[in-house]
Parts: structure tokens; C-alpha cells; sequence
């Protein structure tokens, strides 16, 4: 414990407030139902109503409370982004580290679905999978999961392949470990740091996805506050001058910059690279 | 050399210091040496690594690696104080009046490039000549380096030529501007020594021909002694001792000195070969490849109980993929290998658990030979639980046995990470992981190579020591004739693919051998410094080409 305050302490400023930030959202988006004045889809008071003591941050286009909502979007945005997240990597580095230690046609056929993968839009695929099968929070997830997986599926097969080479995995095959024991105990550990680096910036971009396919409309769904249907929803208000559409814009904003700090630091960390 | 040398000082370094971090710590590494190099001389700095010998050769030129700084004393070059001078008036000095030659050529060079459009690059940058001048000079001294097809060779690129023809490539790239002073960094320590010779030669005549200084670095006492007029020994940044070469090898006065010097002999006597027994194991006409490019050809030896069999030759000829044949990582093509009599599935992953537990194998590079984020507990217990069924206390208790049986303290190593260890360490560690499986045969890949001399002695002696206390049969894969003469009972030599030579220790050291035998015997130096001349003179007498190395 001692060692991680201490670990946290010699941190650069950037990353002192990427952490705070990341733990304020984390914070927001558990005790969301306490700290929101009002109820996710409560409608409180008439349409677009300006900023009052009451209503803070106003109501948006139904008469809801753009706080709470802001503070819901928290817990399902980010909650969303980090699920998928979990998911592509898990998906995307188990089958990485596999194609790298197999090698041979394992390795070619995973590969080349992946290049089939990559190689449509990733935004305009999405679109095309979510409109058939139809837009449900399960869906979604699965939908971005499986094609930011081909990212970490690159990643992690790139990062192994450096590491099967090594004589010490040759040293474990020679003993007769099996395929899974070798890649967790002699792969993963050397594999972890730029996994985890692109962990940070992958939850990014998911994050990133969903706001932009709820934006479009076939992402997070009505009633659920979202950050990026908050957005759309509320996009008239800007031509009045009125800024509040685009706080959730901004905090989308602000998560992200926080999230790449802290992994910028992370990356410093582990390759030893000098600023 | 000394006759036409002039007397005036070329190079004077005092007081050196520099300057390492760590961390954020500055630790001095050299602490205050004097080197002082006169015209046409060379200078030999000699020492294990740490010894800080490449950090003062760099220091000649002013500069310091990544990581280090120039902390204190005066460099003078040719009366221009090199510390004070600005960074614009020491570029132009580099590669035009002091040049630098590295241990790998081959990282040196740009592939992308061809050898003579980067002999060329230093004198147009530094404006002495011109591209088509400085190609006439470029063939001259490929011509004097004695590489093959002089007119031709720079217009290939570096993958093209073999490593020793490269390591004279960037020589004669370091003498295009006819520097006053060259560093030479271990110029030869990654070569075979049949290239080597040639290289040493190269250096050495063209050195002398054009009056240039010199300082040779190298862990080689040997080699130096053979190139140089005056040799300094360094240890941890100090100066040990300094002498003119023939003084110094002649009659060394400090011990570290003497310690560089023994020679390497602790075995006396060969063990008695046993007469019927079946060997431990025994390769059978073995051939094989890599795809279609065939690399062994009906390869046979046998090993028996407690014996070391020494594998040699140069690099490419099938040395460690006989061992990868082995241990089943590459099957053969046609032959098998035999276990106490009885045949060895080709591929590792059809043999079962015993017999692959009864072969172990030890690596060159014992810093790739360990996942760097595993304890030493579980590096070495990890096999003893594995095949044993050892595990908890019992595994510990195995593992600190172990530790104690290859010299290192177990409650002060035994939670450390490679990372903490030093390489001689580090393979301590692999000999042990080896052990705890309980082996019978231990296949060991040129496990000296990457180690200091006194270093590798210690690592010879152990696993002398082992052997005879556990009755292990080594196969011992090394280039180094010193560690053939030092710990083997039997020698196969091998060329291209084929046993050319089989037969007892002595048998081997004993004319008449093979031609190559011979050729791979005479070349490795040794500590007289008129060996090289000598030999020179012998192989020409002979009318035999120096050296092997292909194209």
C-alpha cells in the first residue's frame, strides 16, 4: 500500500489529475441516484428551461433535469464503454497471444479474418450489424466489442511475437508446459504493460463509438440518459446560444484527455522513455 | 611501429572521470585515469565489462554514451581541449581526425545503403573530398584490407558480404579521412576465429602503413597482445596496471593481471571411456534442414555417462541445430536420436514427460534464457513441481537446496527477479533450473560466451563440479577452443553440416588432424605477441589462404 502512494506521489502533474478525474467519474457513476437532484427520466418542469437555482443546469428537450441526467449518463456511458472495453481485450488478446504461440494456419486464419474485419469502416459497419439485429445495450456492446477486438488482436499478437522467440519460452515448451500455462505465466506478464497502456486508449475510443452511434441514433436508447443522445437531443438549443448541449460533449471531453494522461504516464513507466 | 613513431603526444587524457546514471543517481564509473597516446602508436585498454574500457575509448573522442557524463580531468587532442571545445568544433573532428570502429559492424552499417556510398559520406560531409576521389581511396583500401573483388565489393550492400569482410569494410570506412587516431571497440569479439585472423591482420597492416594511433579495445588479452605497443589493464574504472605489451605479457605484475593471463586447464585427465556400456545418448546418421536449406548431414556421435562432449566449429556449421535436433525441436529429416538405447520421438511434443525431463538445456544468453518477470523461486521451482510433484514446502526446500548447490546464498537470491542478477548470475540460475529436473544429459549452448573470462571460469568449474557430483554427461556446444581444451573428454568438429573430426581430447590436440581441425587450432591466439606474425608467416610459406570466410 505504502509502495503505491509512493508510486502515486512521483507521478507528473498530468497524471495527478488524469487519476483525480477518472476517480470523480468513477464516484459520480456509483452514487449516481444519490447525489442526482432529481430521477433519470423524471420530467420536472416545463421543455428547455434556463438555468435556475432549481434546475441547475436547466431541462432538456422533455422537460428532464440536465444534471441527473448528466450524472446518469455517467453510470451508463462509462459503465457501457468500460464493459465493451473488458470485453474487446478479452476477446482480442486472448486470440492474439494464441495466433502468436501457435503460429502456423491457427495464426493465418485468425489474421486474415481480422484484415476482412479492419478493413470496413468500423463506424459504418457498426451501423450496418446494430440496424439488422436492432439497437439493444447487449447488442451495442457486442457490436463495438468484437470490432475494437481486431485492434487489440494486432497488439497483442505483435507484442507476443517478440516474447515467443525468446529462449525461455522455448525453455517451457522443451519442459512439455501446455499451450496455457505458457501463456500465462511466460507471455502474459512480459505482455501486460503496452496491453494495459492500450487498454486506456481503447476504452477511449469505445467510448468515443458509442456517444458517436448514440449521437446517430442506434446506441444507448431512450429513456437511458447517454451522454451522446444528450447531444443530438438537445443540439437546437445551441443555435440560441444556449451551451448546455454541450457539457456532455465535454465530458466526454474531459474523460478522455484524463484516461490518455494517465496512460501516457503508464507508457513512460513501462518503456523507461524520457519525456 | 615504435621506430617510426614520433615522439610528440597525440592524445592526453588526465584525471578522467565519468559519470553513469542510474536512476536518478550519478555514479562515477571511471575514476580518474590517465591515457596518455602518442603519434602511430597503439594502445591496448583491456579489462571485463563494467571495467569502463569502452567508456574511455568514447571519451577520446569527447563524447559520452546516453546515460553518462564526462565529470571531470582534461582530454586534449592534438592540443585542442576537447571538454571546452563546442560541440561544432568536435563534430568536425569526428570521423575526419578521430574515427571509431564498433564491435558490430553489422549494426553499424545502413542496410539501406551500399558500403562504398557510406565510405564516401564522411569525407564529402566534412568537405576533404569529393564522391569520385574518395571512391578511388575507398577500393585502395578495401584493396589493402585484402577483401575480395576491391573494385567491385562497395557496390554491394552490407547483407551481401560476410561479417568478418564487414568489420574491414568499416575499417576502411573509419580510415577514409586518414584520421589521426581510430578506436577499434572490439572490433573482432563477434567474429569466428578463422575470420578474426584475417581481420586482426587487415587492422593491424593497415594501421601500420599509414601511421595511424590507435586504442584497441577488447577483453582479449591474447588478441591485444598481438596489436598493440602498450596495453593498459583496467578494472571497475581504475587502472590496474600498464606496460608495454611484451613487458606486461611477458611478466604481468599485479594478480587481477596474472588472473586474465592463466591459462584455462582444470581438467587433467579424460574420463576412462566406458568400454560396452550403451551410451546415454547416441545421434544416428542425422540429417536435416530448414525447409530446403539443408543444414546437417548424417551427423553421428555418442555421449556416455559422466563425459562432456565438446561440439565445435564457426558459426553456421549445424552446431546448435544438432542440439535443437536433440531436443526435439527441429526433427530430422532422416537419422534419430537414441536414448540409453532406445529411440527418441523426433518432436518434442510426442515425447513424454520423462524423457523430456531426462535432457536439459542451458542457453548462450542467459538474459533471454529467463522471463525477466519471474522469481527466482518459481524459475527453479517451477521444474522441480513440474516433473517432481514437488510443491509448498517441499518445493521451497528443494529450491534453496539448489541454490546452495550452485553457490548462491538461498534467503538472499531466492525472491529476487533475473533483473536483479549479474550474468554470471543469471546463468548460475540456469544451470540450476537445469538440475531441477533431474536430468542425465545437459546440452550446454556456448553458456560461456556471453561472460567475462573470469566470470566463465567460475561457470566451467561448476559445472565441473556438478558433474562429477551428479554424474551428469554434458554436450558442450562452444567456438572456444580454450573451453574444448579446459573441459571436454571427446571433440567433434564440425564444417558446413558434417562431423569432420571425432575423437578424444587428446586425440584432438595431437597432430595429425583434419585440415580444418588445424586451421581452427592455429587460429586461436595466444598470448606470445609475435603469434600472429609467426603464423602469418607460416600459412604463407604454406601457400594456404588466410582464413574461410565466404561470400
Amino acid at each position: 500500500m505504502n509502495d503505491t502512494m509512493k508510486l502515486l506521489a512521483s507521478a507528473p502533474l498530468t497524471a495527478k489529475f488524469g487519476i483525480v478525474v477518472v476517480l470523480a467519474y468513477i464516484i459520480v457513476a456509483i452514487f449516481a441516484p444519490v447525489i442526482a437532484p432529481y430521477g433519470e427520466t423524471e420530467i420536472v418542469a416545463f421543455e428547455y428551461e434556463p438555468w435556475s437555482s432549481e434546475y441547475l443546469l436547466g431541462t432538456d428537450n422533455l422537460g428532464r433535469d440536465m444534471l441527473s441526467r448528466l450524472i446518469y449518463g455517467a453510470r451508463n456511458t462509462v459503465g457501457i464503454a468500460f464493459v465493451t472495453a473488458m470485453l474487446a481485450f478479452l476477446l482480442g488478446g486472448v486470440l492474439g497471444l494464441l495466433a502468436a504461440t501457435l503460429g502456423g494456419w491457427t495464426d493465418q486464419l485468425l489474421s486474415r479474418a481480422v484484415d476482412v474485419l479492419m478493413a470496413i469502416p468500423q463506424l459504418i459497419f457498426a451501423l450496418l450489424i446494430l440496424t439488422i439485429v436492432g439497437t439493444s445495450v447487449p447488442a451495442v456492446i457486442l457490436v463495438i466489442a468484437v470490432l475494437d477486438s481486431t485492434r487489440v488482436f494486432r497488439l497483442a499478437r505483435a507484442v507476443a511475437m517478440n516474447i515467443v522467440v525468446q529462449d525461455f519460452v522455448e525453455v517451457a515448451k522443451l519442459r512439455g508446459e501446455g499451450l496455457w500455462w505458457i501463456i500465462r505465466h511466460e507471455l502474459l506478464p512480459n505482455a501486460m504493460p503496452p496491453l494495459v497502456a492500450e487498454f486506456g486508449l481503447r476504452f477511449c475510443f469505445v467510448f468515443l463509438t458509442i456517444s458517436a452511434l448514440s449521437f446517430l441514433g442506434l446506441g444507448i436508447q431512450p429513456p437511458t440518459a447517454d451522454w451522446g443522445s444528450m447531444v443530438r437531443d438537445n443540439a437546437t438549443l445551441i443555435t440560441f446560444g444556449d451551451i448546455t448541449p454541450l457539457l456532455p460533449a465535454a465530458a466526454i471531453a474531459l474523460l478522455t484527455i484524463a484516461v490518455n494522461f494517465i496512460v501516457d504516464w503508464f507508457l513512460q513507466k513501462a518503456s523507461g522513455l524520457k519525456e | 611501429m615504435t621506430e617510426t613513431a614520433q615522439n610528440d603526444v597525440l592524445l592526453e587524457m588526465r584525471g578522467l572521470r565519468i559519470e553513469g546514471r542510474a536512476g536518478d543517481v550519478w555514479n562515477e564509473i571511471v575514476h580518474g585515469v590517465d591515457v596518455t597516446l602518442r603519434r602511430g602508436e597503439v594502445l591496448g585498454l583491456i579489462g571485463e565489462s563494467g571495467a569502463g574500457k569502452s567508456t574511455i575509448g568514447l571519451a577520446a573522442m569527447g563524447f559520452a554514451r546516453d546515460g553518462c557524463r564526462i565529470s571531470g580531468g582534461t582530454i586534449t587532442f592534438d592540443g585542442i581541449d576537447l571538454r571546452q571545445a563546442s560541440e561544432d568544433t568536435r563534430r568536425a573532428l569526428r570521423g575526419s581526425r578521430i574515427a571509431y570502429v564498433a564491435q558490430s559492424a553489422a549494426a553499424g552499417f545502413n542496410p539501406a545503403h551500399k558500403l562504398i556510398d557510406q565510405f564516401t559520406e564522411t569525407p564529402e560531409q566534412h568537405g576533404i573530398k569529393s564522391r569520385g576521389d574518395s571512391r578511388q581511396d575507398a577500393i585502395e583500401l578495401y584493396r589493402r584490407l585484402q577483401l575480395p573483388d576491391p573494385d567491385t565489393i562497395g557496390f554491394r550492400y552490407p547483407h551481401q558480404v560476410s561479417g568478418g569482410q564487414l568489420q574491414r569494410a568499416m575499417t576502411a570506412m573509419a580510415m577514409s579521412c586518414k584520421p589521426d587516431l581510430i578506436i577499434f571497440d572490439e572490433p573482432t569479439t563477434a567474429l569466428d576465429v578463422t575470420t578474426q585472423i584475417e581481420v586482426l591482420a587487415a587492422i593491424r597492416d593497415v594501421v601500420e602503413q599509414f601511421n595511424t594511433a590507435a586504442i584497441y579495445v577488447t577483453h582479449d588479452l591474447a588478441v591485444v597482445a598481438q596489436m598493440t605497443d602498450r596495453i593498459m589493464v583496467l578494472r571497475y574504472g581504475n587502472l590496474v596496471e600498464e606496460n608495454n605489451t611484451r613487458s606486461m605479457v611477458a611478466a604481468p605484475a599485479e594478480d587481477y593481471t596474472r588472473a586474465l593471463l592463466a591459462v584455462r586447464s582444470f581438467r587433467t585427465e579424460e574420463a576412462v571411456r566406458p568400454g560396452d556400456e550403451t551410451p546415454i545418448l547416441s545421434v544416428e546418421n542425422v540429417t536435416a534442414a530448414y525447409g530446403a536449406v539443408p543444414v546437417l548431414k548424417n551427423v553421428s556421435f555418442d555421449i556416455y555417462k559422466k563425459r562432456t562432449v565438446a561440439v565445435v566449429g564457426e558459426s553456421g556449421s549445424g552446431k546448435s541445430t544438432t542440439a535443437r535436433v536433440i531436443t526435439g525441436l527441429l526433427p530430422p529429416k532422416q537419422g534419430r536420436v537414441l536414448f540409453k538405447g532406445e529411440p527418441f520421438p523426433a518432436s518434442y511434443k510426442d515425447r513424454s514427460k520423462d524423457q523430456l525431463r531426462r535432457t536439459q538445456m542451458i542457453y548462450q544468453m542467459p538474459d533471454t534464457a529467463l522471463n525477466p518477470k519471474q522469481r527466482i523461486r518459481d524459475v527453479i521451482g517451477r521444474p522441480a513441481g513440474f516433473y517432481l510433484g514437488l510443491s509448498g514446502k517441499q518445493r521451497d526446500e528443494r529450491v534453496r537446496e539448489l541454490l546452495s548447490l550452485i553457490e548462491m546464498e538461498p534467503d538472499q537470491y531466492i525472491d529476487r527477479l533475473p533483473t536483479e542478477l549479474s550474468g554470471g548470475q543469471k546463468q548460475r540460475i540456469c544451470i540450476a533450473r537445469a538440475l531441477a529436473a533431474e536430468p542425465e544429459l545437459i546440452i550446454c549452448d556456448e553458456v560461456t560466451s556471453a561472460l567475462d573470462q573470469l566470470v566463465a571460469e567460475e561457470i566451467l568449474k561448476l559445472l565441473q563440479r556438478l558433474q562429477d557430483e551428479l554424474e551428469l554427461s554434458y554436450m558442450f556446444i562452444t567456438h572456444d577452443i580454450g573451453t574444448v581444451r579446459a573441459i571436454s573428454d571427446e571433440v567433434v568438429v564440425m564444417l558446413q553440416g558434417e562431423v569432420v573430426e571425432h575423437g578424444s581430447r587428446s586425440e584432438m590436440f595431437t597432430p595429425p588432424h583434419h585440415e580444418y581441425t588445424d586451421l581452427l587450432l592455429s587460429s586461436v591466439p595466444e598470448m606470445d605477441p609475435d603469434w600472429l606474425t609467426n603464423l602469418l608467416a607460416a600459412r604463407k610459406a604454406a601457400g594456404k589462404a588466410i582464413g574461410g570466410a565466404g561470400n
